[in-house]
C-alpha cells in the first residue's frame, strides 16, 4: 500500500520535468528559476538564421506563451520575491527555411539548455524548434502554493523513427474540422509528425471534389454539412504545418470504394446474379479506359491539393466475388490471360494506378496486400503493415524489408480495437525492430501510425478513446529503444493526461485518481 | 462488481506500475475477461425504419395511425388539462413543460416558423396533461413503488396524457417529445397515436462511482437527464469508496477535508442537494452507497481508529483494513454518520454496500484476534463481518431507513430484515443467485450483467440488450421479488471525460430491458430505433 499511496501522490502533484514522449538525454543540475507566464518572452536569437515574420515560429511562440498563460489559476506573483526569475527563451535555428512543409526528411532533432537568465533552444530547422517549444512547455512545473519553476535542465534529443502517424477516418463516420484540428493539436504536444488522413471509404464520401463535385454531392452522409471543401482541406494542411506535421491523404481503391459510385457513374463494377446484373455494386471497374481517365483526373487534382510528396493509395481488401460475376470482366480475365486469378487483374489495376501517380511526380503509400498480391511497385514505395491476424505482422515487416521496400507499421496500434483496463501498456510494449532482419533491414522501418478507425468513433468519443492511449506509441515512436519501465511510463503519461486536461483535452484517465484541473468542457 | 475484480484493484495497479504481463495476468482474473466480441462478426445490420419511429424504451402497447398533425412552435402548448389535480402551481410539471418544449422544438434553428395559420384538421395545438388522482405527489420525492404509469392520446386539435401521478406524466412527456419529428422542410409533425405504457420493473436503475474518479457536478446532471431520457429511476451513488471520499459530511467534516482527492474534489451538502431535487424533477431517486466494512481506506485518513491496524507479526505494520468491528466508537461514529446520512437522502433506502471484505488484516490483528475468542467465533472471520454487519443494519433501521445491500451479506448468512433488498452482481452464475436470493424471500436487483465498465470492441449493447432478468429457476412468486436492475459503471477507467459515451447508449439497452414488455427483443428493431434514440440525446 505504501507504494501505492507514492504513485498517487505523484501522479496528484505531477513529478517536475517530466516530459512525454521521453527525450533521448536529459541532464538536470541543481537550481530552477521561478517562471512567470505573463512575463515571460520567447524570441529569437541573435544568431538564428529565421527571425521574426517566420510564421511557424511567431505563431508557436504565440500557442506557447498561452498555455503557459492558461496552466492555471494566477498566484501572486511575489510568494519567492528571494528566487531568481527565468528570464525568457531564445530560439535560434541553423537553416534559414520557414516556409515550405514538412517532409520525410525534416530535421527534427533539437537542443534545449534552460536556466535563470536564459534559456537557450537551438535545432537545425524551424520542426525542430517545434519540438523544442513543446519540450519546454512540458518541463515547467508547479508547486503546491501554484508557482511555476523551471528546474536547470539540459536536453539533447530527436526521434527514433521519421514518420510517426495517426490515422483518423473521416468516412464512418464524418469528423467536424474542429475534431480534426484538436486532434493535430494534440498530436503536436505528443511530437506526431504524421496526420494520415483517411478520408474517403465505403460508408460515405466527405471530400469535396473540384473536378468531380458529384461525388460528395451524392456520396457524402450529407453534401451540406458533411463534407470537406477545398477551404476546409487546406486549412487541416496548413494547421498541421504549423504544427510540424504532414498530412498525408488516402483514397483507398479499387476496394473500399461504393461511396464514390453514386457520383461517378460507371466506375464501379456492377455485380451480377447470374445472367442479369444484381444492381449492387463491387470495386472499381479495372477494364474500362474510362476509369483511368478518371483515375487521372482525380488524382490530378488530388496531387494538388496535398503538397506532401506521398499520397496513401491504400489497395486493401479486395473481395473478388463481384468481378467473378460479371461476365465482361471474365472476358476481359480471358483476353489477358489471367486465368482465374483475379489478384492479376488486381495488381493490373494498381499497376496503372501508380503509373497515374509517379507521372505527378508523387511518392505513394500502399496498404501490405499491394506488395503480397506481387503488384510491381517503385522501389521508393512505402508498405504499409496492417494484418493482425495473417501470421505475426514481424513476419510481414522482415518480408517487406528483405525486399527492399520501406515499412510502416500499424499491425500492433489499431486505437479503435478497445478492451478493458490498461491497454496502452500492449501498445507501449511493442518493439517496431523486433523481427528477423539484417541491419540493412532494419533501418527500411521507417516509423508507424496509431490508427483510429471509425466505425465505432465519431465526435462524441473520440477524444477519449484517442488520448492519452496513442500517446503510448508516440514514445515508442520518438523515444529510445530503451525507454520501456512500465512503470515510470505510468506515472509520466498520468502526469501528461493531467496536463492534457489543463489544455482543455478530454484525455481519459489511465486508472483510479485525479488530476489538479478536471475536464469541465461537457 | 466489485468482486474478484474490485478486490484485485489495488494489487492491480501495483502489479501494472511494475510490470504489464503481470497487470494482463490480473486483469485475466476478471470474471469476463476482455475479449473481442463474437458480435462483431455479425454483418453490419442495415439502417432502416422500425414501425414504432424512434420511441426508446419501447411502450407497452402503441398504436401509431398514418394520420399527421402539424405543430407549430408559436402556438403550441403544454398545459394543465381540466380536471387534473395538478395545476400551475406544480412547479415539478411547470419545469417539466419547459425542458420538453425545448427539448421538441429547441435544437431548430427555426424559431419563427408556424406563424401562418395551418388548414385546420391537421394542427395539433395542445398536450394537455391530466393528473387523475387526488394526490398528484408533486411535491413529493419518487419512491420504489411510484406510479409511473400514463396514457397518451393524439388526435387533433389536443393531445391528452393522462397519469395518476406526476411520475407517470414525466414519463409520458419524454414519450411525447419521442413521437415528434421535423420533415424535410423543418415542419414539425406528429401522428395520431394512443399509447399506455408503464414500465415493467420498478427500480431501473444507473451506478456512478465518484470515488475512484471524482466527478463533477455537471458530469451527474447531465448523466441524470440522460437517464430521463431512457425512463431510469434511480441514481445509485456510489459517493465513497477507498480511494476518496468526496462527500462532506457536516458531523465528520475531516472525512472529506482529509479523504478527497483534493479540496476541489468534494460534494458540499449544496452539491448533494441540487443532485436530489434536480433528479427528483425527472422522476429519479437518488440512493447513496456508504459502502462498509470494505472499500473504507479513504475513510480513515479523516477519522482516527475507525479502521483496523493492520500487524506485521507483533508490530503494527502501519496500514489499515477494513472497519474496525470491534470497538464501541466504531459503532458511535456510524451511528451519527447514518443519522446525518439519513436526513440527507430522503430516499427510504440506504445502501450499505459489505461486499468484498478482506479478512488478512482482521486476522493479523491480536486485539480482533482476542476479541473473536471472546465471542465464540472460533476463527471464522465471517461471523465477525456479520457482527458488524448486524449492527450497521440496526443503526440504519433505527434512522427508519430501509437497506440495499451486495449479494455478499446475503451469501454469508447475516440476518437481514425481511424488507431487505439484495443486489446481485457477481457475474458468474447469476442466475442461481437470484434463485437463492429469492427463494430465501428476499427482493432482489440484478446488475451482474450490465457492467457497463468492461468495455470491449464492437456492439456490446446488444449483449446487455439480450438479458432476460427473470430467467432463472423460480416460481412466479420468486420472480416477482426481482424488482429490477441497475446497470454499473464503476470509476476505474472513467471520469468526466470519458463517462458520456461509455454510458449512452449502452446503458439504454438496459432502459429498455427494464421497462420494457418482455417480448420486446427484436434486435434489429432495437438498433434502428436506437441509432434515432442516440441521434436525439446528441441534440
Amino acid at each position: 500500500m505504501a507504494e501505492l499511496a507514492l504513485a498517487l501522490l505523484l501522479v496528484g502533484l505531477g513529478p517536475a520535468g517530466a516530459v512525454w514522449p521521453q527525450p533521448q538525454l536529459v541532464r538536470e543540475s541543481p537550481g530552477r528559476c521561478r517562471l512567470s507566464p505573463g512575463r515571460f518572452r520567447f524570441g529569437y536569437a541573435r544568431s538564428s538564421a529565421v527571425g521574426p515574420g517566420c510564421a511557424v515560429l511567431d505563431q508557436a511562440f504565440r500557442r506557447y506563451w498561452r498555455l503557459l498563460r492558461d496552466a492555471g489559476p494566477r498566484t501572486p506573483e511575489d510568494t519567492r520575491p528571494w528566487e531568481p526569475l527565468c528570464a525568457e527563451l531564445l530560439v535560434s535555428v541553423a537553416t534559414p527555411h520557414c516556409d515550405g512543409f514538412p517532409d520525410m526528411d525534416s530535421v527534427e532533432s533539437y537542443k534545449l539548455s534552460t536556466s535563470e537568465d536564459l534559456s537557450l533552444l537551438s535545432s537545425e530547422s524551424v520542426w525542430g524548434a517545434l519540438r523544442g517549444l513543446e519540450t519546454f512547455s512540458q518541463l515547467v512545473w508547479r508547486d503546491e502554493d501554484g508557482t511555476f519553476y523551471l528546474n536547470k535542465t539540459d536536453i539533447v534529443d530527436f526521434p527514433r523513427f521519421a514518420h510517426r502517424g495517426l490515422l483518423l477516418d473521416t468516412s464512418r463516420h464524418y469528423l467536424p474540422l474542429r475534431a480534426i484540428l484538436e486532434t493535430l493539436d494534440v498530436m503536436a504536444y505528443n511530437k506526431f509528425n504524421v496526420f494520415h488522413w483517411h478520408i474517403v471509404d465505403d460508408p460515405s464520401f466527405p471530400y469535396e471534389s473540384a473536378a468531380f463535385p458529384e461525388l460528395s454531392r451524392k456520396g457524402a452522409y450529407n453534401p451540406a454539412t458533411h463534407v470537406y471543401t477545398l477551404n476546409d482541406v487546406k486549412l487541416v494542411i496548413e494547421y498541421a504545418r504549423l504544427r510540424g506535421i504532414r498530412v498525408i491523404s488516402e483514397f483507398d481503391t479499387p476496394g473500399h470504394t461504393l461511396s464514390w459510385g453514386p457520383g461517378a457513374p460507371g466506375l464501379l463494377t456492377p455485380c451480377y446474379a447470374g445472367l442479369i446484373p444484381s444492381g449492387a455494386y463491387g470495386p472499381v471497374n479495372p477494364i474500362l479506359n474510362t476509369t483511368y481517365q478518371f483515375m487521372t483526373e482525380f488524382f490530378r487534382e488530388v496531387s494538388t491539393v496535398f503538397p506532401d510528396f506521398y499520397l496513401h493509395l491504400g489497395g486493401d481488401e479486395v473481395d473478388f466475388t463481384c468481378w467473378r460475376s460479371n461476365p465482361e470482366i471474365q472476358a476481359f480475365m480471358q483476353q489477358m490471360g489471367f486465368g482465374q486469378d483475379y489478384a492479376k487483374l488486381e495488381s493490373f489495376y494498381i499497376q496503372r494506378l501508380l503509373d497515374i501517380i509517379s507521372s505527378y511526380g508523387k511518392g505513394y503509400v500502399v496498404w501490405q496486400e499491394v506488395f503480397d498480391n506481387g503488384v510491381k511497385v517503385k522501389p521508393d514505395t512505402i508498405i504499409h503493415v496492417w494484418r493482425e491476424n495473417a501470421g505475426p505482422y514481424q513476419q510481414e515487416v522482415a518480408q517487406v524489408t528483405k525486399a527492399g521496400y520501406r515499412a510502416l507499421l500499424s499491425a500492433p496500434w489499431y486505437l479503435n480495437r478497445i478492451s478493458y483496463g490498461q491497454d496502452w501498456q500492449t501498445a507501449y510494449q511493442v518493439e517496431p525492430l523486433e523481427f528477423e532482419g539484417s541491419l540493412e533491414q532494419k533501418e527500411l522501418v521507417i516509423g508507424g501510425e496509431a490508427c483510429m478507425w471509425g466505425e465505432y468513433v465519431d465526435v462524441t468519443n473520440l477524444t477519449p478513446r484517442l488520448w492519452p492511449r496513442a500517446g503510448a506509441i508516440a514514445e515508442r515512436l520518438w523515444s529510445n529503444k530503451t525507454v520501456t519501465d512500465l512503470q515510470d511510463a505510468y506515472i509520466r503519461l498520468a502526469d501528461f493526461r493531467c496536463m492534457l486536461l489543463r489544455r482543455g483535452i478530454q484525455a481519459q484517465p489511465l486508472f483510479t485518481g485525479y488530476c489538479d484541473a478536471e475536464y469541465s468542457g461537457l | 462488481m466489485q468482486g474478484q475484480r474490485r478486490a484485485m484493484e489495488p494489487a492491480r495497479l501495483f502489479l501494472g506500475l511494475l510490470c504489464a504481463s503481470a497487470a494482463l495476468a490480473a486483469s485475466s482474473l476478471h470474471q469476463r475477461p476482455p475479449q473481442p466480441e463474437l458480435l462483431l462478426e455479425e454483418e453490419e445490420p442495415e439502417l432502416g425504419e422500425s414501425p414504432s419511429g424512434s420511441l426508446w424504451p419501447l411502450p407497452r402497447s402503441l398504436r401509431i395511425l398514418p394520420g399527421q398533425l402539424q405543430l407549430a412552435p408559436a402556438r403550441f402548448q403544454l398545459v394543465h388539462g381540466p380536471g387534473s389535480t395538478a395545476g400551475p402551481g406544480c412547479a415539478l410539471l411547470q419545469d417539466a413543460f419547459r425542458r420538453y418544449y425545448e427539448y421538441i422544438f429547441g435544437y431548430s434553428k427555426w424559431q419563427n416558423r408556424g406563424q401562418r395559420p395551418l388548414p385546420t384538421g391537421t394542427e395539433l395545438l395542445q398536450l394537455q396533461v391530466v393528473i387523475g388522482s387526488k394526490d398528484s405527489e408533486c411535491e413529493n420525492y419518487p419512491n420504489i413503488s411510484s406510479n409511473e404509469a400514463y396514457q397518451l392520446s393524439v388526435t387533433e386539435p389536443v393531445a391528452v396524457l393522462r397519469a395518476e401521478k406526476v411520475w407517470g406524466a414525466l414519463r409520458g412527456l419524454e414519450t411525447f417529445s419521442q413521437l415528434v419529428y421535423e420533415d424535410d422542410y423543418g415542419s414539425f409533425l406528429i401522428n395520431e397515436s394512443e399509447i399506455t405504457d408503464y414500465p415493467r420493473f420498478a427500480h431501473r436503475g444507473i451506478l456512478l462511482d465518484t470515488s475512484r474518479h471524482f466527478l463533477p457536478l455537471k458530469s451527474i446532471l447531465t448523466n441524470l437527464d440522460a437517464m430521463a431520457f431512457n425512463k431510469f429511476n434511480v441514481l445509485h451513488w456510489h459517493i465513497v469508496d477507498d480511494h476518496s471520499f468526496p462527500y462532506q459530511s457536516a458531523t465528520f467534516p475531516d472525512l472529506s477535508g482529509k479523504g478527497s482527492y483534493s479540496y476541489d474534489h468534494i460534494y458540499t451538502p449544496t452539491d448533494v442537494r441540487l443532485v436530489i431535487d434536480y433528479a427528483r424533477l425527472r422522476g429519479i431517486r437518488v440512493i447513496p452507497e456508504f459502502d462498509s466494512p470494505g472499500h473504507t481506506q479513504s475513510w480513515g485518513k479523516g477519522q482516527k481508529d475507525l479502521l483496523t491496524p493492520c500487524f506485521n507479526g507483533e508490530h503494527r505494520s502501519g496500514s489499515y483494513g477494513p472497519v474496525n468491528p470491534i470497538l464501541n466508537t466504531t459503532y458511535h461514529f456510524m451511528t451519527d454518520l447514518f443519522k446525518e446520512i439519513s436526513g440527507v437522502f430522503p430516499d427510504a433506502y440506504i445502501h450499505l454496500g459489505g461486499d468484498e471484505v478482506d479478512f488478512t488484516c482482521w486476522k493479523s490483528n491480536p486485539d480482533v484476534t482476542e476479541f473473536m475468542k471472546q465471542q465464540g467465533f472460533g476463527i471464522d472471520y465471517a461471523k465477525l463481518e456479520s457482527y458488524y454487519i448486524q449492527k450497521i443494519l440496526d443503526i440504519v433501521s433505527s434512522a427508519n431507513k430501509g437497506y440495499i445491500v451486495w449479494q455478499e451479506v446475503f451469501d454469508k448468512g447475516v440476518k437481514i430484515k425481511p424488507d431487505t433488498i439484495v443486489e446481485v452482481w457477481i457475474g458468474t452464475l447469476y442466475t442461481a443467485e437470484l434463485s437463492r436470493v429469492t427463494g430465501a424471500g428476499f427482493t432482489t436487483i440484478l446488475a451482474a450483467p450490465w457492467y457497463l465498465d468492461y468495455i470491449s470492441y464492437g456492439q456490446d449493447w446488444k449483449k446487455y440488450y439480450s438479458v432476460e432478468p427473470l430467467n432463472f429457476p423460480g416460481c412466479e412468486k420468486q420472480k416477482k421479488l426481482v424488482i429490477g436492475g441497475e446497470a454499473c459503471l464503476w470509476g476505474e477507467f472513467v471520469d468526466a471525460t470519458n463517462l458520456t459515451p461509455r454510458l449512452w447508449p449502452r446503458a439504454s439497452a438496459v432502459g429498455e430491458r427494464l421497462w420494457s414488455s418482455k417480448n420486446v427483443t427484436n434486435i434489429r428493431d432495437a438498433y434502428n430505433r436506437l441509432v434515432k434514440h442516440r441521434c436525439r440525446m446528441l441534440r
